[in-house]
């Protein structure tokens, strides 16, 4: 297994965000966790890429854990890229910057120009506005950035939270499609959506996320066609 | 004013203006990176200018000509001195980031300010309890440049050594300038300005950028300590304290965290000070320049390159 989470815990103070929760992802998998606001899909993200303290349970990559690596390094040594929640790509910084401080710390020089290349394949309008301050790109392209700038970053897991928010269907529609080109390369996946048909549709397994407790897991196509699932995710 | 006055008054605001500038900075570039005054840069200033003094007389001992090992011309050691002194400065302000700020990186500001000024305070004392109350001299540098023909513009002259700080000044901003537009280093540094918390995922370090925001400010402390003290030649611990405050003024003057602001606000306040002493008694100096800032900062209060951004959320 390549990510396990083993009975994981998280408390911001007396809330208890997370309570136990265990799922596994598998090297080349796309894996999706649905849940609704507040289940604690956000965390479940930040506890992986240690950017939480958890209270219990344990986080293996590769069987090892990694609760004792601290964040740059989860992203620079273990290869586990994270597009957080809001896109928080660099308003400041022009696009080009923004995938050149993404590679700050990578080691395979001689890869980078190849990624990035690849990455313009994929969404070609980023390199149509490389030189644009990427404040002023619109949404969808931002959130293209943040795709692409994870992906700069390290190309072994790509965690995503929420990658469709905000965006039209046609967009969402196109994001998914290249989050699976992504993954044809050799990228695991792991993303949290609210959105779960679409999300559904693109992962091959999925876990439901309740209020910190995971409730229901399986093959996608299993919960699509959950009555439950239909009811409470995938509006009726 | 005659004209000869007015261009003496433009060379002495735009001396002023480089050690503003230059102090100014430092204050500037870790608000805008760590949301933090640090107000412990004064007294960094401070102990720059006494490493600058034993800087000097080590090197002026070894390489100047007639008493050193190694004859160097002394412009060579001029620029030595400056080196050295900004790079075993540079440690002092990491020291005072690892020591004093880190470990109050989560807990309220005022916290981190109230360390600052104590900081500055064990630093005055410090160098009183090492050196005593005995002012020191620092060693001339460049020995005939002020007996030197000097140049003149327009009928005016203008000592080399002001043409050589306002110089030096300028090439060190130039340079900080690119370092933060075009190193991988000054993207992380403006990246931490902008959303502090999604920058550990970008893979880097936060607290190697911390530290090199430090670093970087107080390098540029010890290169103005060393050009005041050439102006200024004597030492004492309290001779951050005024310098200090006035670059702070500069540094919110220009926007906070605003390189070039806090360059530009430098000379300006450069500028006001001496105009205003021009213009007014010499004791109203102060008062006149600072209600002017004070207006200023009425119709602009993120200074004049400030932005209201300051969208840091938490991840
Ligand atoms: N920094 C924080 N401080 C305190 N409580 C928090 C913090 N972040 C999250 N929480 C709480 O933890 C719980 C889980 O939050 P989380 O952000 O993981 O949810 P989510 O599933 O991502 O929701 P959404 O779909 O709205 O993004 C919520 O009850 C939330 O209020
Ligand atoms: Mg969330």
């Amino acid at each position: 297994m390549l990510l396990s989470v083993r009975n994981l815990h998280v408390s911001y103070g007396h809330i208890k965000a997370l309570q136990g929760i265990d799922f596994d992802v598998d090297e080349g998998e796309i894996i999706c966790i649905i849940g609704a606001n507040g289940a604690g899909k956000s965390t479940t993200l930040r506890a992986i890429s240690r950017l939480v303290p958890v209270q219990k349970g344990d986080i293996l990559f590769e069987g090892k854990s990694i609760l004792h690596v601290p964040p740059e390094k989860v992203v620079s040594e273990l290869g586990i890229s994270h597009v957080p929640e809001g896109r928080r790509i660099f308003g400041n910084l022009t696009v080009k910057e923004n995938l050149t401080l993404a590679t700050y710390a990578r080691k395979d020089k001689e890869n980078i120009k190849r990624d990035l290349e690849y990455m313009f394949s994929v969404f070609p309008r980023l390199e149509e506005r490389l030189n644009q301050k990427a404040g002023t790109l619109s949404g969808g392209e931002q959130q293209m950035l943040a795709v692409a700038r994870a992906f700069m970053t390290a190309r072994r897991v790509m965690i995503l939270d929420e990658p469709s928010m905000g965006l039209a269907p046609l967009l969402m529609l196109e994001m998914f499609k290249a989050l699976e080109e992504i993954n044809r390369e050799g990228t695991t996946i792991l993303l949290v959506e609210q959105n779960a048909r679409m999300a559904l549709k693109f992962a091959q397994r999925g876990y439901v996320l309740e209020t910190g407790k995971i409730v229901l897991q399986g093959p996608s196509q299993e919960l699509l066609d959950n009555p439950d699932v239909k009811k409470a995710y995938l509006g009726g | 004013m005659s004209a000869t006055e007015f261009f003496q008054n433009v060379v002495n605001a735009l001396q002023w203006g480089s050690f503003y500038a230059l102090i100014a900075l430092g204050y500037s570039m870790v608000y805008g990176v760590l949301l933090l005054f640090n107000f412990a840069h004064g007294d960094i200033f401070m102990v720059g200018a006494y490493i600058g003094f034993f800087v000097a007389t080590a090197f002026l001992a070894l390489f100047a000509s007639g008493v050193g090992i190694i004859t160097l011309p002394s412009w060579a050691i001029l620029v030595l001195v400056i080196l050295a002194t900004m790079f075993l400065t540079s440690f002092v302000g990491m020291a005072v980031e690892r020591i004093g700020y880190r470990p109050l990186r989560h807990a309220p500001r005022a916290s981190a300010a109230i360390t600052g000024l104590m900081i500055g305070i064990i630093f005055e004392t410090s160098i009183l309890a090492m050196f005593g109350a005995q002012r020191m001299k620092f060693p001339e540098l460049l020995p005939g440049l002020a007996s030197a023909s000097q140049p003149t513009f327009g009928g005016v002259i203008i000592s080399w050594q002001k043409i050589l700080i306002v110089g030096v000044a300028l090439v060190l901003m130039l340079l900080l300038q690119w370092f933060v537009s075009n190193t991988k280093w000054g993207m992380a540094m403006r990246a931490m300005a902008f959303d502090f918390a999604a920058v550990p995922l970008m893979g880097v370090p936060l607290n190697r950028i911390a530290a090199l925001t430090f670093a970087l400010g107080s390098a540029l402390a010890g290169a103005a300590a060393v050009l005041y003290s050439m102006a200024y030649p004597v030492l004492d611990p309290y001779m951050g304290i005024t310098v200090g405050w006035k670059a702070f003024v500069a540094a919110i003057l220009g926007g906070r965290g605003s390189i070039k602001g806090a360059a530009l606000a430098g000379f300006l306040l450069g500028f006001i000070e001496i105009f205003a002493a021009t213009v007014f008694p010499s004791t109203y100096r102060d008062l006149i320049a600072y209600s002017i800032i004070l207006i200023i900062l009425v119709f602009r209060p993120h200074g004049m390159f400030g932005e209201e951004h300051t969208a840091r959320l938490r991840l």
